[in-house]
């Protein structure tokens, strides 16, 4: 079997594995995997920066929000339809990356994720501090009416479900394409050797800031569906906790590996998610164990599965 | 007339000066060699020629074009290549995407880069190890790989610091070879601290001290130099 016949076999096995379970899961967990997906996506969207192009930000938490809150007030304050409220926040996400991408790309390693950490910060912060029209802490609650496509409602298990693994499936086959093209061949070679790269004639920052677009477009637009499926568009999201989450289900699922943030994300949520059933020191339970997954599999479980099995994967 | 040249040229570090008011010329087709001692600034001269460093002051000219404010990647395009004496590869890429990278600069299409790194490859010798990561090459080969992704630029002026470093004999031979090979189509400067590779691939011969041009001239000419000889040895 080729490479490519192995790459189309897999990645399209696990899209055909998320249609089936939509029919078999239980209640519970289907409700969860939706959720798992929307949050893989903004995973794959800032493994674009981190694990091919190797730029390690702090403050994708900004764009997240940027496409949730651009989505959540065309909604609450123009009356967008859902799709068109989808696109505002794409639009928002895009502008709000492009900037920060021209403005934290003069720096470089501990620089750029102090810069990038601030512009998320300040991001937060506007939000909070125009809380008239953003609700602030207490967030926009949408209604069932405005999350509406024809007759599919969103607020729905089933076109839930459905719509999320939509999102998901262009994030993923986006991706995949992106670092199997030579694109994305140059982006790992900036991250492998920034200055070889730079010597063999590309421009850098040019490659490094498309990563960031593409990268912020990608969190954006999951942003926007996460607020838009489940109703409500908070400041929380904004909050550096939801920069630190992506990095750490990369860093779990593994870092520069297509499937590896949706493996991270689906560990990290059912992690704790059956740790807190269990005791009410779930986040202890789940330090001890990212603690040893760090020890002995540095590279991620998908990294380590590369590392050892198959050395194809991409 | 001179593919490249430099007027003035130099290059200060917090007082030290590493390069200093250097007038070179280099004409198309040639080969030449640059030596000097240890800390001669031979390094950082071809880094102010390829745009690695920027310059204190002079100019740098690349086919009759003022290329001094140009950055790196601009002059890359304009047909140069820089291997790079500390060698550099993509190590988690296989060899064949290092070249790759390389190649895809030049030409277009997936069946055009193949020839293109198939070609470098075989130039280079390392044809029968393509999907080989590059990091898992000897440090003899990673030279060569480093040597396949200048040749797969196909450019007019190839700059090569200290390529031989870490060779086997044999490879060594088969180096002087491809640079002989190479002489139709390309003009090449090379650091190089080997002298028998100076002695029969070189056209002219330009030494570096304390960041001056000490002396130029053909091999022997060099060879015969008492300056040289004294910068050398240490005993000017």
């Amino acid at each position: 079997m080729s490479e490519t016949t192995k790459i189309v076999a897999l990645h399209g096995g696990l899209l055909v594995l998320l249609v089936t379970l939509q029919f078999l899961l239980p209640a519970y967990h289907h409700g969860n995997l939706a959720r798992i997906m929307v949050l893989a996506s903004f995973a794959i969207g800032y493994n674009v920066m981190f694990g091919y192009t190797g730029l390690l930000s702090l403050g994708h938490a900004l764009f997240f929000a940027a496409g949730m809150y651009g989505m959540g007030l065309a909604v609450q304050y123009a009356g967008a339809g859902p799709v068109v409220a989808l696109l505002a926040g794409l639009a928002v996400s895009v502008v709000v990356a492009l900037v920060v991408g021209l403005l934290a790309l003069r720096t470089a390693g501990v620089g750029f994720m102090i810069v990038t950490l601030m512009f998320a910060q300040a991001g937060y912060l506007t939000i909070l501090y125009f809380t008239t029209w953003t609700r602030g802490d207490e967030g926009l609650v949408l209604q069932q009416a405005q999350r509406t496509i024809g007759s599919l409602d969103l607020s729905q298990p089933g076109p839930r479900y459905f719509a999320a693994l939509l999102l998901f499936a262009i994030c993923f086959l986006v991706t995949l394409w992106m670092v199997r093209a030579p694109f994305g061949k140059v982006l790992i070679a900036i991250r492998e050797n920034e200055e070889r790269a730079r010597m063999l004639g590309y421009d850098v920052f040019r490659y490094k800031l498309a990563a960031v677009v593409i990268s912020g477009t990608l969190c954006g637009l999951s942003g926007a569906a996460y607020g838009l499926l489940f109703g409500y568009v908070g400041a929380t999201f904004a909050s550096v906790q939801y920069s630190i989450f992506p990095l750490l289900w990369v860093l779990l699922g593994g870092a520069g590996t297509v499937i590896g943030p949706l493996v991270g994300t689906l560990f990290m949520f059912y992690l704790i998610d059956l740790s807190s059933s269990v005791t009410s020191a779930y986040m202890l339970v789940a330090g001890v164990v990212l603690v040893l997954l760090t020890l002995f599999a540095p590279q991620g479980l998908v990294g380590e599965l590369r590392a050892r099995v198959w050395r194809w994967l991409p | 007339m001179s593919l490249l040249s430099t007027r003035g040229l130099s290059r200060s570090f917090s007082g030290l000066r590493a390069v200093h008011e250097v007038d070179f010329a280099l004409p198309e087709g040639e080969i030449r060699a640059l030596i000097g001692p240890n800390g001669a600034g031979k390094t950082t001269f071809v880094s102010l020629l390829c745009g690695r460093i920027p310059p204190s002051s002079g100019q740098v000219i690349f086919d009759g074009q003022d290329i001094s404010a140009l950055p790196a990647h601009r002059r890359i395009a304009l047909g140069m290549a820089y291997t790079f004496q500390i060698t550099s590869v993509f190590s988690r890429l296989s060899v064949y995407e290092n070249v790759a990278l390389a190649a895809r600069r030049r030409v277009a299409g997936r069946a055009a880069v193949d020839r293109a790194v198939m070609r470098a490859l075989e130039q280079a010798g390392l044809h029968d190890r393509p999907d080989q990561a590059a990091g898992d090459l000897s440090y003899g080969h990673q030279r060569l790989l480093e040597i396949a992704m200048g040749l797969a630029q196909a450019p007019r002026l190839l700059i090569l610091d200290e390529p031989t470093q870490g060779l086997a004999d044999s490879e060594v031979a088969a180096f002087k070879a491809l640079i002989r090979e190479l002489k139709a189509t390309t003009t090449i400067l090379l650091i190089e601290h080997n002298m028998s590779v100076v002695m029969e691939t070189a056209d002219r011969v330009t030494v570096l001290n304390f960041g001056e041009i000490l002396a130029e001239g053909t091999p022997q000419q060099i060879h015969a130099n008492a300056e040289v000889q004294a910068a050398y040895l240490g005993t000017g």
